[in-house]
């Protein structure tokens, strides 16, 4: 299943050249160009592939090199 | 005056949070210089994101935005949303799984057991420190410069410089890596509620952004700041390497060990695109408004739009928390200082056998006298080369590509069991000469510079686009060399790697365990 999120992140990659806004000039909501909204749901959009990525393929290998007591814990 | 108050009240918070943290640490090395592997998930998060942010974030950011327009988000920010914790969930998390199994403190400890030999520990060690050096001294200028402009001239650049460094210095000498970790925290904090608070008064100053949007549009001087004209799609497309560079910076892959559990990182992989969008928007888009209010700033003076905005559209009170927000700004070369005292130590003084004569405790006074060192031949280079602040702006430029162009190094180390030690070298030797050759050209076509606006300059019309010389860099068919550099870099790890022998059959089991199939370095 490890196809899957490296499949997404290529996505992301290819969707962050958006050529298609490239000298598009209009304002979303009357002032929001819309290149730069478009990357504003770019950056939800990684923050959601971030999630998925660490559901999906999260390195649990590594865990059991956590401490054995969970004492001198900080906020 | 009321200004200057306000920014050193926040000094002073600062100071205390450093002698705080003094109180509730322990006189050991991983205490000191790694907070005992013990940060919490919402301090390592803001900590790590407080680490990568400096000035740039907000005041050059939208200084670039004021002329280069809205792409100016697309290219360094959301890109860095996507690179960096994607480098943290792919490397982070297995350097501190390596720093729990083996204790290792640094990235060159681990290069050097991972590679058998101890030269390339120190080469790599040589040129990340030389790397880091700059960012140190430009964190001390920066200082003297804020303070000089915020108390109106009263505070000369020398005074302020030294008011910054002893702060500094102070808690890192004091907290180590928590004061330092707790600090970048109040820093982060700063950093978003100053962002948010100057995009609301300026937005309720200018009733909206409707009509600032508006008178951009119509000018067709400045409506390409509302799209993505002034960026061509190679540079766009070189800026996504850059990010590659944080997780090689000493400073961030030290604070990588620092969390006291790997789920930490989960936090912090999630929510690092979203920080990166509430620091970043708010500025990039205050730059391109600001073109609307203040027009003709030249480049050198263009970073200091959102400034010129809030003293139009504020009081005296909020210029105030205004110059606390640009002092954490400029006071971002805390952690920078902290990791090459801990280089130092532990890859220097530890290594060559200062730790086994003179133990734990001597290693961590060894470190802070380190900071006092280091921070005290900063603040004199920085009066030395007061007016020379464009080199080292310069050089920690040509850093990012040095360090992005190292990152192949580490994947190989980490999922490649065949790389070798000579992959490294190669590498590492390909990096080097990269980053003093592009100097080299840049410096060699300085007086061909273009102006903004105006088309790139062949550096070598002999050689047609190979080399062109735009108004901020080189570029090598157009892209940054960062691309090159780190395309250049993958190529010789695994090339070298290959025609080399590989380390020991030991050192291979040590690292992957599971022998086999050979994707992560720490499995057992």
């Amino acid at each position: 299943m490890r196809w899957l999120p490296a499949s997404l992140v290529l996505v992301m990659i290819a969707l962050h050249q958006d050529f298609w806004f490239w000298t598009d000039k209009t304002l979303v909501l009357g002032f929001v160009p819309v290149g730069l909204a478009y990357h504003l749901g770019y950056s939800v959009l990684a923050s959601l592939t971030m999630w998925v990525l660490v559901r999906a393929a999260w390195p649990a290998q590594l865990e059991q090199h956590e401490p054995a007591a969970a004492d001198n814990v900080e906020p | 005056m009321i200004s200057a108050v306000i920014v050193f009240g926040y000094l002073a918070v600062v100071l205390y949070i450093g002698i705080f943290a003094f109180r509730k640490g322990k006189a050991t090395r991983e205490d000191f210089f790694l907070a005992g592997r013990s940060l919490g998930p919402y301090v390592f998060l803001l900590s790590l994101f407080g680490t990568n942010m400096t000035a740039f974030a907000i005041l050059g950011s939208s200084g670039m935005a004021y002329q280069r327009g809205i792409g100016v988000y697309g290219m360094m920010a959301s890109s860095s949303g996507l690179i960096i914790p994607l480098s943290m969930f792919l490397i982070g998390t297995r350097i501190w799984a390596l720093g729990k199994r083996f204790g290792f403190m640094t990235q060159v400890q681990y290069l050097r057991d991972r590679f058998e030999c101890s030269g390339i520990g120190t080469f790599v060690f040589v040129l990340t420190a030389a790397m880091l050096v700059p960012y140190i001294i430009i964190g001390v200028m920066g200082g003297g410069q804020a303070l000089k402009a915020i108390s109106g001239d009263q505070i000369s650049y020398e005074v302020g410089g030294a008011v910054v460094a002893v702060v500094v210095m102070s808690y890192v000498f004091f907290g180590g890596m928590r004061g330092t970790a707790w600090v970048n925290t109040f820093q982060t904090v700063l950093f978003l509620t100053f962002g948010a608070a100057a995009f609301l008064l300026i937005a309720r100053s200018l009733a909206g952004f409707d009509d600032a949007m508006a008178k951009l549009a119509s000018d067709p001087h400045t409506a390409p700041l509302l799209s993505r004209e002034r960026i061509s799609k190679e540079e766009f497309f070189s800026y996504m390497f850059i990010p590659l560079s944080s997780i090689m910076f000493p400073h961030v892959a030290i604070m990588c060990l620092t969390a006291e559990r790997i789920d930490h990182f989960k936090k912090t992989i999630i929510w690092y695109p979203i920080c990166i969008l509430l620091i970043w928007v708010p500025s990039v888009y205050l730059g391109v408004v600001g073109a609307s209010q203040i027009q003709g700033l030249p480049p050198g003076q263009a970073d200091s739009v959102v400034i010129r905005l809030l003293t139009m559209h504020t009081n005296e009170l909020l210029a105030g928390a205004l110059g606390a927000g640009i002092m954490a700004c400029v006071m971002a070369s805390d952690s920078q200082i902290l990791a090459l005292c801990t280089m130092f130590t532990e890859d220097i003084f530890a290594y060559y056998g200062g730790k086994k004569r003179f133990g734990d405790r001597a290693q961590v006074w060894t470190g802070r006298a380190f900071v006092v060192g280091v921070t005290v031949t900063a603040y004199f280079i920085a009066l030395a080369l007061k007016d020379k602040a464009g080199i080292f702006e310069l050089a920690i430029r040509f850093a990012f590509s040095g360090f992005a162009a190292l990152a192949p190094v580490m994947l190989a180390a980490l999922f490649w069991k065949r790389s070798t030690k000579w992959g490294v070298l190669a590498a590492s030797v390909f990096t080097a000469a990269c980053v003093l050759g592009t100097w080299y050209l840049h410096d060699l076509s300085t007086g061909i510079a273009p102006r903004p606006g105006q088309p790139p300059v062949p550096v070598f019309p002999e050689l047609g686009r190979l080399f062109l010389r735009t108004p901020g860099s080189v570029t090598i068919h157009g892209y940054l060399p960062v691309v090159p550099m780190v395309l250049g870099s993958a190529l010789l790890m695994f090339l070298v790697s290959l025609v080399t022998p590989p380390p020991s059959r030991k050192t291979i089991e040590r690292y992957f365990p599971a022998a086999g199939d050979g994707r992560s370095g720490v499995e057992g």
